[in-house]
């Protein structure tokens, strides 16, 4: 009995009842609040702040928990919202070096003036479970200590004035910004970086770990890694000085990379940037090996052909929003599509069968 | 700026929780701009829209914005119909040639509700038809939009990947690559090996790719009243063929293009002419075949037109 594939309608709106549902599970435990959402699950809130582009932690949380925690969908939540809001103005640069840091470390100096900071971190942790939390156990508040009042200098800047590492250029022109404008090949670094810190958590650890591996090894250390608050800015024209409009948590990585040298220039130390919102190291890690990879041509390297290298490979395929789409709308029906394949082969298969005939005829 | 301000309520429709009204000053109910995008968004689509009517089958880069649909769902040809809609419009939507396929269903609905424009069916009363994979078997008339949501925009994207070389190979109009792929093909399988995305070349000059329409349809571009708009949503792509235009599928002299569809006659409404959706309709392997286009079938069975099996149709209805 053949029977259409009609009431689309109705089917959608059964299938999406049933996940509001599904979503809340079982109600003989309580709902999560996004208060706890945003308190508890703050790596996945700062995950999707940095690749939904839109600095929020209660937003964030909403979308997280209607994504029933899948966050590639809470990121394409908040970039469905985010790309309908007006641009009311533009934020002067951030100065990270007057950031309130949480966490300040480098891998290339023992000391540090201003110290390494280790800040709340994995890192040293035994990874045991830890079932008090199962218990629902309230692990004691943790010691305190003076804050730093003074600003915390970029440690790769010591180098810099030894002229011991490149010299990033200092520019004024005008930031690209990919959710205005298509993407154009070649693309600066400012586009570049803006993709890369959007670009998929997932995807740039696994780029920025093949370069480790030899697919264009960029010999990088960590230079710096620092997480805390920044002012945002913004130029009040009316008033002609700038004022403070709120702060932002962001993670900041600068890897110290080997340099050759060449026969015009001395050996030098390179550099590979990350910053990402939120408390995100693995990702701004990763990010700044990616950046230092993908900037072979400008410090006159060579290219080896490697994934990482390669800016075309790695903006197109970074963004895990077109991604995801694209990888599941396979999921749709493509049965037209299909039917003509279908009727191609087997042509081709009575072409076949009528040459094997004629073949065995003669 | 005069952007508009569209509330978050598109993407929480289906939440029950509550919003902190302190901090987020969320709108309770729908006050999207008409067809959801803002002003400023359709001038730069239209102006793109305008750029590819200028240049038959040329990809216009366009800034395409994160619709609240998936990318490869259609969000091309969503902010493409967007830029294009009027409070006047009738809209069609199809997927595999059917309005009633869960995905054709949710962009119509869509638009009914951030337009509120009027929705149809019926191909001749639509004035702006977006589409996914077919082109309506009912011919399309002056004034009327086709609007086409295309995955890769790219013709010679599986010959090479390369934005940057491709470009170049369209500007030179260097499509030698192209035939030698086709040619490949028929001294491997004795034809050219594409059923859908059949690549075309539009007025003489740029190669196309028509969207995964079967080629059977591709003759349907060609000399078309209907004004042609593709979207390529994720790949950032708008291109166009004004109404009129010569659109031909590439081929060799010995070798010329060929339709092709499913032999024989559909079995609801016995059009020998439509292109043919195979039905399953047991483990045994039986089949049954009928035509994907769902409104000129059901149009054909109305105005007395028979199949094989007509019967399901009224039993179905009845
Ligand atoms: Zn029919």
């Amino acid at each position: 009995m053949y029977v259409a594939v009609k009431g689309g309608e109705h089917a959608i709106a059964n299938a999406h009842q049933w996940l509001g549902e599904i979503r809340r599970g079982d109600t003989l435990f309580d709902a999560l609040s996004l208060d706890q959402i945003r308190e508890q699950l703050a790596l996945s809130v700062a995950r999707v702040m940095a690749e939904g582009s839109l600095y929020d932690p209660d937003l964030a949380a909403l979308a997280i928990k209607q994504a029933r925690g899948d966050l590639i969908e809470a990121i394409f939540l908040i970039r469905a919202y985010r790309t309908t809001l007006p641009r009311l103005g533009y934020a002067l640069p951030v100065d990270t070096s007057s950031m309130r840091c949480i966490r300040r470390i480098s891998a290339t100096f023992k000391d540090i003036p201003g110290g390494q900071i280790l800040g709340p971190t994995f890192d040293y942790t035994h990874r045991l479970l830890d079932f008090r939390l199962a218990a629902d156990g309230e692990i004691g508040a943790a010691s305190k200590a003076e804050a730093l009042s003074e600003d915390v200098p970029h440690i790769l800047e010591l180098l810099n004035r030894d002229d011991l590492i490149q010299e990033e250029e200092l520019t004024n022109a005008e930031p690209g910004d990919l959710t205005r404008e298509p993407l154009a090949l070649p693309a600066s670094r400012a586009v570049r970086l803006q993709a890369l810190a959007r670009g998929d958590e997932g995807f740039l650890l696994g780029l920025g770990y093949s370069t480790q591996r030899g697919y264009a090894r960029n010999h990088a250390f960590v230079g710096e890694l620092r997480i805390g608050m920044v002012a945002v800015e913004i130029m009040i024209p009316e008033l002609g000085f700038a004022i403070e409009i709120g702060e932002v948590e962001v993670t900041e990585c600068e890897t110290v990379n080997q340099f050759q040298g060449s026969k015009t220039e001395p050996p030098q130390f390179t550099r590979g940037y990350g910053l990402t919102f939120g408390q995100q190291e693995r990702k701004t890690i990763a990010m700044a090996l990616v950046d230092r990879a993908l900037r072979w041509r400008e410090l006159g390297e060579d290219d080896l052909g490697a994934a990482a290298q390669d800016e075309e490979f790695v903006l197109s395929h970074c963004d895990n929003i077109q991604a995801t789409g694209f990888v599941e709308h396979i999921k749709l029906p493509h049965y037209v599509d299909f039917q003509s394949e279908l009727e191609l082969v087997r042509q081709m298969r009575r072409d076949a069968a009528t040459r094997q005939r004629r073949q065995q005829d003669d | 700026m005069t952007e508009q301000i569209i509330t978050p309520s598109a993407n929480d429709k289906n939440d029950t929780t509550t919003h902190n009204p302190e901090t987020h000053n969320f709108d309770a109910t729908d006050s999207y701009n008409f067809a959801y995008l803002d002003e400023q968004t359709k001038r730069m689509i239209r102006r793109a829209l305008l750029k590819a009517l200028a240049i038959p089958g040329y990809q216009v880069p366009f800034a395409s914005r994160e619709m609240p649909m998936p990318y490869g769902w259609g969000t091309g040809g969503v902010q493409v119909t967007a830029a294009c809609l009027t409070p006047d419009d009738c809209v069609k939507v199809i997927d595999q040639g059917a309005d009633d396929t869960t995905n054709a269903v949710s962009i119509r609905s869509f638009f009914a509700r951030t337009a509120g424009v009027r929705t149809t069916e019926a191909t001749d009363e639509a004035s702006l038809i977006q589409t996914r994979h077919r082109i309506p078997e009912t011919e399309l008339t002056e004034g009327q939009l086709l609007v086409y949501q295309v995955p890769i925009p790219e013709p010679l994207r599986f010959l090479e990947p390369r934005e940057t070389e491709t470009r170049k190979m369209h500007a030179l109009s260097e499509y030698g690559l192209m035939h030698v792929k086709l040619y490949e093909d028929i001294s491997q399988h004795g034809h050219i090996a594409t059923a859908y995305a059949y690549p075309v070349n539009v007025e003489g000059r740029y190669v196309m790719d028509p969207s995964p329409i079967p080629k059977f349809d591709n003759p349907k571009m060609s000399d078309c009243a209907a004004i042609q708009l593709f979207g390529a949503g994720r790949e950032q792509r708008i291109y166009a063929i004004p109404p009129y235009s010569h659109v031909k599928s590439l081929d060799f002299e010995d070798y010329p293009f060929d339709r092709l569809r499913a032999p024989g006659a559909c079995a609801l409404c016995g059009a020998d002419d439509s292109y043919l959706d195979e039905v399953i309709m047991d483990d045994q392997g039986t089949r049954m075949y009928v035509c994907s286009d769902t409104d000129y079938c059901s149009t054909r069975h109305e105005r007395g037109h028979v199949g094989d099996q007509s019967d399901l149709f009224d039993s179905e209805e009845g």
